[in-house]
């Protein structure tokens, strides 16, 4: 059989990588002049921060999306303390943080009272850490969803409570090493259990609009942000962002390891209407869960001498399962060439 | 313990009876009647066939307490399997009314005792579940015996009681259950005496 | 219009007529029947432009409102008990806001045990939240409140909860005037808040404060809430000259003139109370009278004081209870006698719905006036059951929960009344 090489143009399939080069319709936001900035700069967020990365990019595209009138709650975290350093804003769109748990239904809240005066013009976003969107505030979360409110919800997923120290969370990764999941004792880093998938959970409510994505693919992030917002009613963002201080990381591997993490199939990344998968972002380059897990030192008791390939090997069936469920690999091979 | 110019009525029943809504009616046929009313359920348990039990004050003036009635002038029993149950006659002075839901006489439901300590002519059994099963077509006894307390104590005509009754149960339910109220009205107002309220 | 109609009802019209944009509904015995006369008035089309919100919890209900009234909207909801509890962080996030948010509250007790009926335990155990709370005495005072709560929380900037009894107050049918829409919209302008979620002109809301700043926005809040001293009795005496007749207010006084015993209560036991003092005064001639707190946050010190000053003995009545304390309203009313003397006396009743009765009341002043009363006295309890109980726990061993076993000895377990 004769093997076709073909020449896949990563993101955009042109002839030309690099932005500036790009047709203007087909570049980000981000690369665009007139972007909003909607998260400036100055904040005080650590170096490397994923979710500082993530929300610039959703917040910009949502922002343009509607228009510039844009409004957004925050759950407390990393992203509510290190963007409002009392005097100082980073937000440049009205902005309101209430508490830990509520953020979906204070965004419900802000969307109700604009219905109210007839304001359809102006959107409502949610957002917060995997904390706060899959831990305390799943209830308001459920409720959001359940009553179609019209709110695009989106998690931050770093996979556990950074902002108080790194403690798990219940998005922390089986054998992650967090400040209360250390490897001592019988569990080496956290549990292995069956995880709690709020973007299944998201699907099972059946609200128009479900995907995830990463902070390594912006056209892809944004293409999503912006399908996200032609849609009125419930909809959900599950964003992956590294975190270089709780994951013992290198600041310059952020980008890296959110591409790792979809190659190894760790994290699928797909999109869902009204309950089922319409759409999956393929896995490139298949890639063994190893070269991510090396990376981060939250992993570092999985590797050395003797080191524990057993925890690898379950990881790795995890990512294998994804692979097979969502369907992440190209149908027309393994391996894809540039 | 009510003032001088207050009467008080204590109703009891089993949940899914009205004894609740009696209450209420009696509030409404009173503010019709240019007088002030207090209406209010004992929030027990909720549940079908428990006991309930629900009171109503009528005065001239404006009703200020708040306590349960304890010294009931008038006692409406829309269930007379209470009886030996709960302490249904408590409070109930030697002047006060009683109105009973049953087709069985007094002295078969065990009551000779009482019928001794209270005045002839005020204490009545009326089978008001057959006058209601036959106008509504159900043995709901509530709104008929409030046609039969109107006539045994006088404290409320019989029109703001059907108005009342037709206020809260819209279309052909409320004249049924009028029509039962003014049955028992002209029932009871033939057994007994009926003191004139001016 | 003057009509025969629950407590329940009668605010659930006055609410519509105040115009809410947002009304969040979580149930709740016994305020349930306030939310759904809301649901219907705004399926009917008679309260519009309104968002009603049903949410799946209270931190829920709270949670909407702050982002109704965050971006301008006047917000609504309604309470009680454990469900007061449950927003209790909210609670605190809106009073730190400044966001003018109108709660009732359907005063009831708090569990463990659990317990549906009336006191003022769930209030009580939020009054030190940043919401000015003001008490209703009856029906109609609890519908006039909700009209003059909106005016105050928009005009401070602070959210109002209004507190009703319990199935005493919700679930009375009796006569209230209902305000009507044209004198509402006169009273209650449109809301205009200080600070706005708009896109037009972005702000940041809810930023954190560190310790450099945290202490000045504390103290804002209390001088804030003071400055609603003078605010409550010009909006109540607004409201009189608008609706002609009394509600609100921070005190009242009942037969104060020479009265040299006074009972202090809040909310509708005071009906009974004064129905009693009018017997004494009657028949035993006793120089006895009543004041009525309304408002209860802000305290009211100098009213309070002003109006207990000249009495010989005055006796707290409260519906709740500082476990390993004592009152909490005496704490407060002694606090504004604070160099005053007189003999000053707690009385905890009611609590968990036990009826105050007249009877009682009669006994219990009388023991005041003859000086049998101690400091702190727990009216009608079942003294034979704490003390066979009390014996119980002193055998040593473990004796069980206290509930269940009083219960059993009440013979309510097996007696089917409940």
């Amino acid at each position: 059989m004769e093997r076709h090489q073909r020449v896949r143009f990563y993101q955009v399939g042109s002839h030309v990588v690099g932005n500036r080069l790009l047709d203007p319709e087909q570049r980000t936001v981000q690369a665009r002049m007139d972007r909003s900035n909607t998260l400036t700069c100055g904040h005080r967020a650590c170096r490397g921060c994923g979710e500082a990365l993530g929300a610039r990019y959703v917040l910009d595209a949502a922002k343009r999306a509607a228009d510039g009138k844009l409004i957004a709650a925050n759950a407390t975290g990393c992203l509510e303390v290190f963007s409002t350093p009392f005097p100082e804003t980073s937000w440049q769109l009205p902005w309101i943080h209430s508490l830990f748990g509520n953020a979906p239904a204070v965004a419900s809240g802000v969307a109700a009272a604009l219905r109210a005066k007839g304001r359809d013009d102006i959107r409502v976003v949610g957002q917060g850490g995997d904390g706060g969107t899959v831990d305390i505030g799943f209830g308001c979360l459920s409720g959001m969803f359940e009553r179609n409110d019209d709110v695009l919800f989106v998690c931050y997923d770093n996979e556990a409570y950074m902002n108080t120290g790194v403690q798990r969370s219940g998005a922390t990764p089986p054998a992650a090493r967090t400040a209360n999941t250390k490897p001592i004792g019988e569990h080496l880093g956290n549990r292995f259990g069956q995880g709690k998938d709020l973007p299944r959970i998201a699907m099972a409510h059946g609200i128009p609009y479900v995907a995830t994505a990463t902070v390594a693919e912006p056209h892809d992030l944004e293409r999503k942000v912006e399908t996200a917002m032609a849609i009125h009613g419930a909809r959900y963002l599950h964003v992956f962002v590294p975190c270089p201080l709780g994951w013992g990381s290198e600041a310059h591997d952020t980008i890296k390891l959110a591409r790792l993490v979809k190659e190894t199939g760790l994290f699928p990344v797909f999109e869902a209407v009204e309950g089922e998968v319409v759409g999956v972002s393929r896995i490139r380059r298949r890639t063994p869960v190893e070269e991510y897990l090396k990376l981060q030192r939250r992993y570092a008791h999985l590797f050395g001498d003797p080191g524990h390939p057993e925890i690898v090997a379950r990881l790795q069936a995890g990512a294998d399962r994804n692979i097979r469920e969502f369907h992440l690999l190209d149908p027309a091979g393994e391996e894809v060439a540039w | 313990m009510a003032d001088s110019g207050t009467f008080q009525v204590r109703i009891h029943g089993r949940g899914g009876q009205g004894a609740v809504t009696a209450a209420e009616l009696l509030a409404i046929a009173a503010f019709d009647e240019d007088r002030h009313a207090q209406a209010f359920p004992s929030f027990g348990s909720e549940r079908t066939g428990a006991p309930v039990v629900s009171f109503c004050r009528l005065s001239d003036r404006p009703i200020r307490t708040r306590e349960p009635v304890a010294a009931p002038d008038a006692l409406i029993v829309l269930d007379a399997t209470l009886i030996h149950q709960v302490k249904l006659f408590e409070g109930l002075g030697p002047d006060g009314y009683l109105l009973l839901n049953s087709s069985r006489s007094l002295e078969e439901l065990g009551l000779s005792d009482l019928l001794g300590r209270l005045r002839p002519g005020r204490i009545l059994g009326i089978p008001a579940g057959e006058i209601a099963r036959r106008h509504l077509g159900k043995p709901l006894p509530n709104a008929a015996l409030l046609g039969g307390f109107a006539a045994l104590t006088g404290q409320l005509g019989l029109p703001s009681v059907q108005a009342a009754i037709r206020e809260r149960f819209p279309g052909t339910a409320g004249v049924a259950n009028a029509t039962a109220a003014a049955e028992c009205f002209y029932t009871v107002r033939e057994c007994v005496e009926t003191p004139s309220h001016a | 219009m003057l009509r025969q109609i629950e407590g329940s009802a009668a605010v659930a019209e006055t609410v519509a007529r105040c115009r809410p944009e947002v009304v969040c509904a979580y149930p709740i015995s016994p305020q349930t029947h306030i939310v759904e006369g809301l649901s219907d008035l705004v399926r009917a089309g008679d309260l519009s432009p309104c968002e009603y919100m049903t949410v799946e919890s209270e931190f829920a209900a709270l949670s909407v409102c702050i982002g109704a009234a965050a971006a301008g909207a006047r917000a609504y909801t309604a309470t009680a008990s454990q469900g007061l509890l449950y927003m209790a962080e909210a609670l605190y996030n809106a009073s730190g806001l400044g966001l003018p948010i109108v709660m009732t509250v359907a005063n009831r007790a708090l569990g463990s045990p659990i317990n549906i009926w009336n006191d003022h335990s769930d209030s009580m155990s939020q009054r030190d939240c940043g919401w000015l709370q003001l008490y209703a005495e009856d029906n109609q005072e609890a519908a006039d409140l909700h009209v003059q709560a909106f005016r105050i929380a928009e005009e401070l900037s602070l959210p109002v909860m209004v507190c009703m009894d319990g199935f005493i107050l919700t679930h009375a049918v009796e006569r209230v005037d209902v305000p009507e829409a044209g004198p509402v919209d006169a009273f209650l302008p449109p809301f205009e808040p200080r600070q706005l979620l708009d896109p037009a002109e972005p702000m940041t809301i809810g930023a954190m404060v560190g310790p450099e700043a945290f202490a000045e926005v504390k103290y804002l809040a209390h001088a804030k809430q003071l400055q609603a001293l003078d605010t409550i009795p010009a909006v109540a005496a607004e409201f009189e000259q608008s609706f002609g007749r009394s509600s609100g207010g921070l005190v009242r006084g009942y037969r104060l003139e020479d009265a040299e015993t006074v009972v202090v209560a809040l909310g509708s036991v005071l009906g009974t109370i004064e129905e009693t003092i009018d017997a004494m005064r009657e028949e035993e001639g006793m120089p006895i009278g009543a004041l009525a707190i309304k408002t209860f946050r802000p305290f009211p010190m100098e009213a309070v004081r002003a109006a207990l000053q000249g009495a010989k003995r005055v006796v707290v009545l409260e519906k709740a209870l500082a476990v390993g304390r004592g009152g909490i309203v005496s704490a407060d009313v002694r606090m504004a006698l604070s160099g005053i003397e007189l003999d000053g006396h707690t009385v905890i009743a009611g609590l968990g719905g036990r009826p105050i009765t007249g009877a009682s009341l009669r006994r219990l002043f009388g023991d005041a006036v003859a000086g049998r009363l101690g400091p702190l006295t727990f009216l009608d309890l079942n003294w034979e059951l704490i003390e066979a109980e009390l014996g119980r726990m002193g055998e040593g061993g473990r004796s069980g929960p206290h509930a269940e076993n009083i219960l059993r000895e009440v013979g309510v377990v097996a007696g089917g009344s409940h």
